[in-house]
């Protein structure tokens, strides 16, 4: 009996754990979404944007020796600096081209963000402190690692403003609009290039937050752009184009690979988080092509 | 006026159906195969031949094989690098077999051991295709994400692959054709090259063939396809099995002729990205676009180390490296927004412009 409880809340314990990695998963994945419904694009630079960020704020605060907050407000501004370049160099020059045209330049942005943000702010690994909790707390017999929670908090409160943003204002509309169908949009008066800055821009800030996140775990390296790799799961489990979805399927995924390594692992030599995750999202999607909140796929000849 | 195919007649549908309809093509492709027989082992100094000329032709031939996967049949993979992982230690263990029995040394041919590697890597490329008959588009390059890492893994973690060699390092044995041996970098950049020029040829026939219509096909419109009568199974799973087949090639050879020493390392994630662009920035469905994109992804590096240097620039290493990342980057760009149909569309618009050069109009 003792045991079995000790066995219980050591399964809770992980699973937990695994959950709260896996909101850190979904605010990479978060910011893939905005980008691929409000302009189809597949943003493979999400990982990078969140590097140069996080590289950024920790350079701002050692550089100028500011506050955090102020470093932050400054890393904003750059983050929509970035998005309008990116928007005027890359994206107009390419509107109307392939799916996969507008992938490859997005790994192009991908090399240049990485390049850039080091070729600045240095290759060395920075730690990142804006005062978040360490330590973890004991919650009924479960320890929780404090960071994590706040991650997860701060991941549930940036879904509901995201939410908020889209259903409530006019640029969350105009948002939609072009989502559905761009030049339907644009008849209608909606500048495409303003909603694009817009939502790089956003997605530049969850890159943002998604950076604190992870460089307070993880300290501010390049291996960073590593993990951004495990948001692919995580969209595909949740479907490329559902908000919910990133967090469903960052929960499913983040759980999924902790579960999985401590109780299949020991059986199959370990170290099977490395590709956990991408069979659990293949094995899904052969049931569910569109993933689990994906927009059915129709396909007309 | 140089490529003009006037006055040149076809009698017959043999000539009509010719792989190289056009003198002057013909003329071109021996002209180069002269060049990278004779002259190149000639002129080129021994390092520049093993460190450059021998991975060039592996990654063409690798960027081959995806193309024909992505370029010609439409799906996109992510998991080159780990099929030609599989080629690699597939070729290591065929040629190891006969030792593990207690023979003296591998008895296997050389040609049929990295031949038997493809086809193992074909079998395999098979099964990670099967996705692909339910997930489209972007979602199968995830699903193929998932072979990269779930074959890296295993290639770790089950010693019997590395015939449980402790630093999961396999030494691939010498290479001997009926008693010679290919000792010297020209001797192994001969070697490759005949490998490649062969395979190269096989592809460009296959993808004029039926089944490479059917590949078209596939990735035109999946659908219609199937409407006019090509089972999308045996087209996207002939296309996985092909495509893997060349990976699987492009593995061994990289193994046993340019490195001689692998460990799986070698085959990740950022192999199976470098061949990706490849194939994009040489041209998505075209044979000639995998060799320029091969070219251009093996040179950029080295001149971008080299130039800084020489024109008395004098910067850290570390400042080269994230500088190369910047203008690979800026370059990949460029690229795609001045020839979004790769480079070998840019050859392609050349040809036009010499049919009527001097006279356009």
């Amino acid at each position: 009996m003792e045991d079995m409880m000790y066995e219980l809340l050591f399964f809770l314990e992980v699973l937990f754990s695994g959950l709260l990695t896996g909101t850190l998963y979904s605010l990479v994945a978060l910011g893939f979404v905005l980008i691929f419904k409000a302009s189809g694009v597949f943003n493979f630079a999400q990982g990078a944007m969140m590097l140069f960020a996080a590289l950024s704020l920790v350079g701002f605060q050692e550089m100028l020796g500011v506050h955090w907050t102020i470093a932050f407000v400054l890393t904003v501004a750059l983050m929509v600096v970035v998005a309008w370049c990116i928007e005027k160099f890359v994206l107009g020059k390419l509107v109307n081209q392939e799916g996969i045209i507008l992938f490859m330049a997005t790994i192009g942005i991908t090399f240049f963000l990485d390049g850039f943000g080091q070729t600045i702010w240095g290759s060395d690994i920075k730690t990142l402190d804006i005062g978040l909790p360490t330590g973890s707390i004991d919650l009924g017999g479960i320890f929780v690692d404090r960071l994590e929670l706040v991650a997860g908090l701060t991941a549930a409160a940036l879904v509901v403003s995201l939410a908020i943003f889209f259903n409530k204002t006019k640029i969350g509309r105009a948002l939609r609009a072009v989502a559905d169908d761009h030049q339907a949009a644009m008849s209608v008066g909606i500048s495409l290039r303003t909603i694009w800055i817009i939502v790089w821009s956003v997605a530049g800030v969850v890159g943002l937050v998604a950076g604190i996140m992870w460089g307070s775990k993880l300290g501010v390296q390049f291996s960073l752009t590593l993990l951004a790799l495990k948001a692919l799961p995580v969209l595909m489990l949740g479907g490329f184009t559902s908000i919910p979805g990133a967090i469903i399927g960052g929960l499913i995924i983040g759980a999924g690979e902790k579960l999985a390594e401590i109780y299949i692992g020991p059986f199959v030599g370990g170290a099977i988080e490395n590709w956990f995750a991408y069979m659990l999202a293949m094995a899904f999607l052969l049931v569910r092509p569109q993933g689990l909140f994906g927009e059915k796929i129709i396909e007309r000849v | 006026m140089f490529y003009r195919e006037a006055g040149q007649f076809k009698s017959s549908y043999k000539e009509d159906q010719a792989i190289f309809p056009i003198l002057q093509d013909r003329v071109g492709i021996a002209a180069i195969l002269l060049f990278a027989y004779i002259a190149i082992p000639f002129v080129m100094s021994d390092y520049l031949i093993g460190a450059i000329m021998t991975p060039f032709l592996i990654l063409a031939l690798a960027a081959i094989g995806l193309n024909i996967l992505t370029g010609y049949a439409g799906q996109i993979s992510l998991g080159t690098g780990a099929f030609m992982a599989v080629g690699a230690f597939s070729a290591y263990k065929f040629a190891t077999f006969s030792i593990m029995l207690g023979g003296a040394e591998a008895t296997l041919p050389l040609v049929v051991t990295i031949l038997l590697a493809g086809v193992v890597t074909a079998i395999v490329g098979i099964m990670f295709g099967i996705p692909s008959l339910r997930i489209k588009g972007f979602y199968l390059a995830v699903a193929t994400l998932a072979a990269q890492f779930f074959i890296e893994w295993l290639l770790v973690k089950v010693g019997w692959f590395t015939n449980y060699s402790p630093s999961g390092v396999i030494t691939a044995p010498p290479l001997v054709i009926l008693g010679f041996e290919f000792n010297t970098p020209a001797e192994k950049y001969l070697f490759t090259l005949t490998f490649v020029a062969a395979m190269a040829l096989l592809a460009k026939n296959l993808v004029r063939s039926h089944i490479g219509r059917g590949w078209m096909a596939i990735r035109d419109m999946d659908i219609a396809a199937e409407i006019i009568g090509f089972r999308p199974l045996q087209t996207k799973l002939s296309a996985f099995a092909v495509s893997s087949f060349f990976c699987g090639v492009a593995g061994a050879l990289w193994a046993f002729v340019h490195l001689g020493t692998v460990e799986p390392e070698a085959f990740g994630i950022n192999r199976s990205f470098a061949i990706l662009f490849m194939v994009i920035i040489g041209g998505m469905g075209s044979i000639l676009g995998s060799f320029i994109g091969a070219a251009f992804i093996t040179l950029l590096p080295i001149f971008l180390n080299n130039v800084p240097p020489l024109i008395g620039w004098n910067i850290g290493v570390d400042m080269i490296a994230h500088l190369e990342f910047m203008i690979f980057g800026v370059l990949i760009i460029f690229f795609l927004i001045v020839e979004p149909h790769g480079l070998a569309r840019l050859w392609t618009i050349g040809k036009e412009k010499l049919r009527s050069w001097p006279f356009p109009y």
